[in-house]
């Protein structure tokens, strides 16, 4: 537990707090006042309640549409499976810069869906909403679809034996089981759209702004630091809000599952309803993941030879220091650091939560640990600047401050993906190993890893991931010499010219690539080491 | 798990400090005279063979640390401005220069060469915190193609583009989120004066100008010029954005056309001057003073258009050729002092903000 609360402390909380103080602290004196000028302003209330409603209409499209998909992924075996579930996460970790292009050619003019049946939706609040699907599809699938592959059907075989009907022995079997992991599921899709930056001011257009987009602007381009504090405040009790909520809910709802290889209970679909029920989460997945993906490798590879690939290779035209093929080596070494601590924190802090005797104060850290998603990069970056900035703290030029800020954002993944697993281990087996002799070290390796250890691979696939694609607080760090492959992107973006615009294109297919290998490898890991359940 | 977690802490702070201290012997900023750290905003590019020429000429070795956008480098400057990230601070423009001098961002130096810096550039004379550096300027880019096909006069002034025959042609971008689309609103006003300039845009408004929040979408997205936008199937031939913007169509592309997609109306554009600062409480002052005289040599400055799309503020400095036989210069540019932008620039991006985008 020390371990957890001192990252936080030093790496979030400290940060936050010292860009927080230097908005509202002025002159020796904390201007609280500014709260209630900043609240009364029509143009403020007006963001504040399109974040709300737009966030609570991403969520609820995006559960419509992923559920069913979580639960194809989860009980049906298919050919190319695994390889789907891989590219479904895709969007997730990609640049919302490069998705804002890609999902433009989708539903904006021109594109796709106009020249079919004259459908535009560009600069239209579906733009966004649509987006919001795009991206947090795969929270759903991977974290629902997780836990539900993992449920013994014979729990809900045994209730239809007893008498149950089919609707009957899922309500009370299977949905309890997995409420816990659809709730947090929603409450991640909610906090990602809640706090929504990128996806909002490329799709939307100017008309619309959330919390986040506004903070940014006060922050950024104004220069107002207490307004963008007084709305950082507001964002932060909106969230820890939630955050309590669920975590309230999940306590209620905790029970010891039977977890079995996911492996026994994925089976072939059967009758017209289950393939019309997969043929149609497969149309969707096509039509909202695939298509705009498509769309950005095509634009590529529309250049004679290879040519913007080829051009990656070359340092010419200055606009880095060094070939923009590197990015991909730096942006992997950064990722798997991130990964690397983000496993521990999360690891320790998931572990410490699950204890028997876990007080009050522990089980708040909970919904503490999850902050970090509800909280603007430019906060905790400004944050990081004037904070870490003196010995032995002086992180501001090292490059460690990139991995520490994409852990940040991995951690609560960590643990949002094993506490739902690990509470469901049977506390009397922990015992029992104890009663016997076992250390604790070695009742952790000898109970809880085995059973964990699917839920750990996923967690630090998602925390690798989020760290790959990771751009808002990586662009505050990163240097002209070790680019990532998003900030190398964006940079790219910013200049006109045809060949800067293909190499992005180039280099975002590349990203995609890589993030889509980096998964099925996961993939792979999973399946070959199940048999240890 | 107590005892464990305390071997785990050790090992994570063992870690930590270790990759911390690989991290900053090597990169530390300041704390090594015989490194000079240039911090920036994410357009810096600059050729190797000049970086290098710098450093065999000077004995100190370079490190850029870029810092976002023009806007968010500028902010992070003075926030960490009693511990600087760096000596020299490149890319403060003229909408933002007043915000920089009022925080005390800068120490006073008069680089070697300032007296080869073209005069109109010339600000701070009195003080010498800041050195001009490039300039370059915005206006509005059109679509050669478009204008062709529909036989229609492309726009040249300000006063065009409210013309019917340009109506729903024009995007440009938020002037609160985007230093293009806050240079053009500083053109019309520095055209039509404080009064004038809001009447124009209402105006403009009504002949369908549309508003999007960044340069990147107005110019891969919007504009049906850009290779971007061509892909995109863009539907817009006007665009706000630079004088050098048609110069990179052509050298950007493979193979290169004879002449440029693009074109500039020259008579609706709004000068941009970039300069550069020894930073306050820089660590290594010597350094940035070289860097900064180096800054000003015909070396930095004839190598820096094709790098970062400006021009050079040097007397004698070479325009390449590609900018003048592809992308004429502004006629007359729109220019603002420095102060009155600050004085308005907060107010008048609120009116903006309320008469086009509500």
């Amino acid at each position: 537990m020390a371990v957890p609360v001192a990252f936080f402390a030093v790496f979030f909380a400290y940060p936050v707090a010292a860009i927080l103080a230097r908005g509202l602290h002025v002159d020796g004196a904390w201007q609280l006042a500014r709260i209630w000028d900043v609240v009364a302003q029509s143009d403020i209330r007006h963001v504040l309640w399109f974040t709300t409603w737009q966030a609570l209409a991403s969520t609820a499209l995006t559960l419509l549409v992923a559920l069913p998909g979580a639960y194809v992924f989860a009980r049906f075996d298919f050919p190319g499976k695994h390889v789907l579930r891989a590219i479904v996460t895709v969007p997730f970790v990609l640049p919302t810069v490069v998705v804002g292009t890609a999902f433009l050619a989708l539903v904006g003019r021109g594109g796709l869906l106009d020249e079919l049946w004259g459908v535009r939706l560009d600069t239209t609040v579906w733009a966004i909403l649509l987006a919001h699907v795009f991206f947090n599809y795969a929270v759903v699938v991977r974290t629902v679809g997780g836990l539900w592959g993992q449920l013994d059907p014979r729990q809900e075989e045994a209730a239809r034996m007893l008498g149950a009907s089919p609707l009957k022995a899922w309500r009370q079997v299977t949905l309890p089981a997995l409420a816990p992991a659809v709730a947090a599921a929603a409450l991640m899709v909610f906090l990602f759209t809640f706090t929504s930056f990128g996806v909002v001011q490329i799709l939307g257009g100017p008309g619309f702004s959330t919390l986040e987009v506004e903070i940014y602007r006060q922050t950024s381009e104004i220069f107002d630091l207490s307004t963008a504090a007084v709305l950082t405040i507001i964002q932060f009790v909106a969230v820890g809000a939630i955050l309590a909520l669920h975590a309230w809910t999940v306590r209620r709802r905790e029970s010891a599952l039977r977890l079995v290889d996911a492996s026994v209970t994925a089976r072939r679909p059967r009758g017209a309803g289950q393939w019309g029920l997969l043929a149609g989460v497969l149309a969707s997945v096509v039509v909202l993941l695939l298509l705009p993906l498509a769309v950005l490798v095509q634009r590529s590879f529309d250049a004679p030879d290879f040519g913007y690939y080829r051009a990656l290779m070359s340092s010419d035209g200055g606009v880095f220091l060094v070939a923009p093929i590197e990015a991909i080596g730096n942006s992997l070494q950064y990722a798997v650091v991130a990964t690397v601590i983000a496993v521990v924190i999360g690891g320790l802090a998931a572990a410490a939560l699950t204890r028997r005797d876990a007080g009050r104060f522990v089980r708040g850290f909970d919904a503490l640990l999850m902050l970090p998603l509800g909280v603007s990069a430019v906060t905790v970056g400004f944050g990081f600047l004037i904070a870490l900035d003196e010995p032995p703290l002086d992180l501001r030029a090292s490059w460690i401050l990139v991995p520490l800020a994409q852990a940040l954002v991995g951690v609560p993944f960590v643990v949002r993906t094993m506490l739902p697993v690990l509470r469901a281990v049977d506390a009397r087996l922990r015992e029992a190993a104890a009663v016997l002799g076992a250390s604790p070290w070695r009742v952790w390796r000898e109970v809880d890893l085995p059973m964990v250890r699917r839920a750990l691979l996923i967690a630090a696939g998602f925390a690798f991931a989020v760290s790959l694609g990771e751009f808002g607080a990586t662009v505050f760090i990163a240097r002209p010499d070790n680019p990532t492959l998003p900030v190398a992107v964006a940079k790219l973006l910013g200049r006109a010219g045809e060949l800067n615009y293909g190499q992005a294109m180039a280099l975002s297919t590349i990203l995609m690539v890589v993030c889509a290998v980096a998964l099925l490898v996961l993939e792979r890991l999973r399946t070959d080491r199940t048999g240890e359940f | 798990m107590r005892t464990t977690n305390k071997y785990i802490a050790v090992a994570v702070g063992l870690g930590l400090v270790t990759l911390s201290a690989c991290g900053s012997s090597s990169d530390s900023a300041g704390g090594d005279s015989k490194t000079v750290t240039l911090v920036s905003h994410d357009s810096w590019a600059v050729s190797k063979s000049v970086i290098a020429e710098f450093e065999k000429k000077s004995g100190f070795k370079v490190k850029v640390l870029e810092d976002g956008d023009a806007g968010q480098a500028v902010d992070k400057a003075i926030l960490t401005k009693d511990n600087p990230q760096g000596d020299v601070f490149f890319g403060v423009d003229n909408t933002l220069l007043s915000r920089a001098l009022d925080n005390d961002l800068f120490q006073s130096y008069e680089p070697k060469g300032s007296d080869l810096i073209l005069p109109e550039y010339r600000v701070d004379q009195d003080k010498h915190r800041v050195t001009p550096i490039d300039t370059g300027d915005i206006c509005v880019n059109y679509d050669k193609a478009y204008f062709s096909k529909h036989k229609l006069t492309p726009p040249t002034s300000f006063d065009d583009l409210i013309k019917p025959q340009y109506k729903n042609l024009l995007v440009t971008e938020n002037a609160s989120t985007s230093s293009p689309g806050l240079g053009f609103v500083l053109g019309t006003a520095a055209q039509y004066g404080d009064d004038g300039w809001q009447d124009y845009w209402k105006k403009l408004k009504a002949n369908g100008v549309k508003v999007v929040d960044g340069w990147e979408q107005a110019y891969n997205e919007e504009f049906s010029g850009s290779a971007g936008g061509k892909k995109a199937k863009a539907d817009r031939p006007l665009v706000v954005s630079y004088a050098s913007s048609p110069p990179a169509e052509v050298i950007y592309a493979d193979p290169k056309p004879a002449t440029a997609p693009t074109a500039v109306a020259t008579g609706t554009c709004f000068r941009q001057v970039e300069y550069a600062g020894l930073l306050s409480n820089a660590g290594n002052t010597e350094g940035g003073k070289a860097l900064l005289d180096f800054m000003l040599t015909k070396t930095f400055q004839d190598d820096m258009p094709l790098n970062m799309f400006v021009y050079p503020v040097r007397e004698g400095a070479q325009v390449p050729e590609e900018f003048t036989k592809y992308g004429p210069q502004a006629e007359d540019p729109e220019t603002m002092d420095p102060a009155k932008i600050a004085d308005n620039r907060d107010d008048w991006v609120k009116s903006w903000t309320s008469l086009v985008l509500k």
